[in-house]
């Protein structure tokens, strides 16, 4: 088993599932409370990474990190390198891919919370990011575990993006599902069965954590 | 006309809170169109001075719009709203939910699931320092007896509960007005009365303009000083629960409030020094003496008269201070509930509400003959 790769894959699945909070809990708010006329243009670009192929998505941040684009112009002003084939290039990547799997559960915690609540609350005097956070995030906490748990578990076995944007650079973008083709390429099946279980059993411990967390009867627990 | 002033059911039997001189009185004038709800329109101007002013009327009137306007939930399509000469809404200002200070108690109470009631009650007041927190929130506890359940969360207290801890959670923000969807609605009558006595307790103190939504007439009488009578998006009629209820000159308030008995007549004399006049009802020789009112003789008025303000004699009655004794044949007794509607035909004919006892002891039959006695004051006069 390739360690190096397996630490890279969590240290990037961990950064990728943080950064989705923060970018993730705006965008969903604005999808669950905009009136705006035009929002199912939003929505359908935030669910994009669902239905593109990885290789067309990870074709276009390759394109869009590159030096001939302004983003890729304007990091390499600044750090002397581009963005392609870099960990920061596969993060940015794949937070891009991974942006439905947080967005989605998000806004649809946001949907189930009560508009009397929100609407008692900006009556008693608090602002909307004070109702946010004291009455918003508190109620939607199984939306938001179940976001980050899903771009997490996305993110680790992500394969087509990782290869377009990150190619297969030992200890920099070698994550596990590259390390699994390799060595299936290489007709080293032990060694791809023994990284592939791993995967499997974090997919299926993170996945079997959402569904106990979504349960309706312990959905009020911890956080009763 | 004078009127006495009278508390239908008896629970508030405490003094009125006084009309101010307006300085501190709320005052509404909006115009809100809905293009998709088949253009309903709300359309309301009327001033609620501090104590309890009842909005009244059937669901579907807009009750809860004219709240969520004056609340800021909604935008009226133009008017003013405005308090102690602070302006809410008007030509240029729509103040933010935030900035009106408005203590709301919606329907469904709106408590936070997820706060204890004492978190709840501090929701409004986070901005305070602790101490100043700890002691308000201790006040009004006490003041609503909800001391006792200030760890528990919202589904672990009983409906009562909850809606004495949502009335302390908007009335501890001090707000200027305070508004009520129909607060109580699934109470015990018991309940009810005991929450309310607190909310007029503490409003003794405070003096704040209190608007309070319900479709129970009971209510408007138990509770009001005032009430508004709001009938699809627009006010109908507006004064004391008596006044207004007891006295309609709209026929639809009078059907809204449950006239049993409505009947076209004619007058035919007035007697201005005894304050009363004599009305013919339409098709037949039935004469009521009636309160008097702004009429020629020969004018043509409805008289509404509720069944439960009739009474039925078996043998002719004497010696009454009511003035209005007919005689009538029973036609048709029916029972609902604990209450018995006797029809009876006294030329036109009348629905009387008896108590089953009193069907029983009287022997009541079809076709027995009776007397009815009606007081001059039971008899309500609308334009026709």
């Amino acid at each position: 088993m390739d360690w190096q790769a397996f630490w890279l894959t969590i240290r990037l699945a961990v950064l990728v599932a943080a950064a989705l909070v923060f970018i993730g809990l705006p965008i969903a708010h604005w999808i669950t409370y905009s009136r705006w006329r035009w929002k199912f243009f939003v929505e359908a670009v935030v669910a994009l990474p669902i239905v593109l192929p990885p290789t067309v998505l990870g074709f276009y941040v390759l394109v869009a990190l590159g030096p001939r684009s302004p983003l890729g112009r304007w990091w390499q002003a600044l750090t002397g390198h581009t963005l392609a084939f870099t960990f920061e290039g596969l993060v940015i990547g794949s937070i891009l891919y991974s942006l439905p799997f947080a967005v989605q559960p998000f806004a649809a915690s946001f949907a189930a919370v009560d508009r009397k609540l929100i609407a008692a609350s900006s009556t008693l005097g608090a602002s909307r990011l004070q109702t946010f956070f004291r009455v918003i995030l508190p109620l939607s906490v199984s939306g938001l575990v179940t976001g980050i748990a899903l771009s997490f578990a996305h993110t680790m076995g992500e394969f087509g993006v990782v290869l377009m944007v990150g190619g297969n650079i030992p200890g920099v973008t070698r994550t596990v599902s590259i390390d699994i083709y390799d060595q299936v390429q290489a007709f080293n099946y032990a060694a791809a069965n023994q990284t592939a279980l791993v995967l499997l059993a974090i997919s299926f411990v993170v996945l079997s954590m959402v569904y106990a967390l979504n349960r309706r009867v312990w959905a009020v627990w911890p956080w009763k | 006309m004078a009127v006495e002033i009278e508390h239908g059911s008896g629970i508030h039997t405490g003094t009125s809170v006084p009309v101010s001189d307006g300085a501190d009185a709320l005052t509404v004038e909006i115009r809100k169109r809905f293009a998709n709800g088949g253009g309903f329109e709300l359309e309301a101007s009327f001033a609620v001075p501090p104590g309890i002013t009842i909005v009244f009327g059937p669901s579907g009137a807009g009750k809860t719009t004219l709240l969520d306007c004056i609340a800021g939930l909604a935008t009226p399509d133009s008017g003013r709203i405005a308090i102690a000469g602070r302006h809410f809404f008007g030509d240029d200002t729509n103040l933010a939910v935030q900035q009106r200070r408005i203590g709301y108690v919606f329907q469904d109470l709106a408590l936070f699931p997820h706060l204890s009631a004492e978190k709840n009650i501090q929701y409004g007041i986070a901005a305070l320092g602790t101490s100043e927190r700890r002691q308000r929130t201790n006040a009004i506890l006490q003041s609503f007896r909800i001391a006792h359940l200030r760890g528990r969360k919202p589904d672990e207290i009983s409906g009562g509960e909850r809606q004495r801890v949502a009335l302390a959670r908007a009335l501890v923000t001090d707000p200027c007005v305070l508004l009520l969807d129909e607060p109580l609605a699934g109470l015990d009558a018991a309940t009810k009365s005991n929450i309310i006595d607190d909310l007029r307790a503490w409003n003794q103190a405070h003096h704040i303009p209190i608007l309070y939504v319900t479709h129970s007439r009971e209510e408007v009488f138990a509770l009001g000083e005032r009430v508004v009578v709001l009938e699809d998006g627009r006010i109908v009629a507006q004064g004391t629960p008596h006044e207004v209820i007891s006295a309609p000159r709209q026929e639809t308030v009078a059907q809204l409030v449950g006239f049993e008995n409505i009947f076209n007549a004619t007058v035919v004399s007035t007697h201005e020094d005894r304050g009363t006049m004599t009305c013919r009802l339409a098709g037949s020789n039935v004469e009521l003496e009636t309160p008097l009112v702004r009429a020629d003789e020969g004018a043509t008025l409805r008289i509404g008269i509720r069944a439960g303000d009739i009474l039925l004699a078996t043998v002719h009655p004497s010696g009454l201070s009511a003035r209005n004794v007919i005689s009538g044949k029973v036609i048709s007794l029916a029972q609902h509930d604990m209450i018995v509607t006797a029809k009876v035909d006294c030329g036109v004919e009348m629905a009387v509400h008896l108590t089953l006892a009193a069907r029983d002891s009287l022997h009541l039959q079809p076709g027995r003959e009776v007397w009815l006695v009606v007081k001059t004051h039971s008899c309500h006069l609308m334009k026709a």
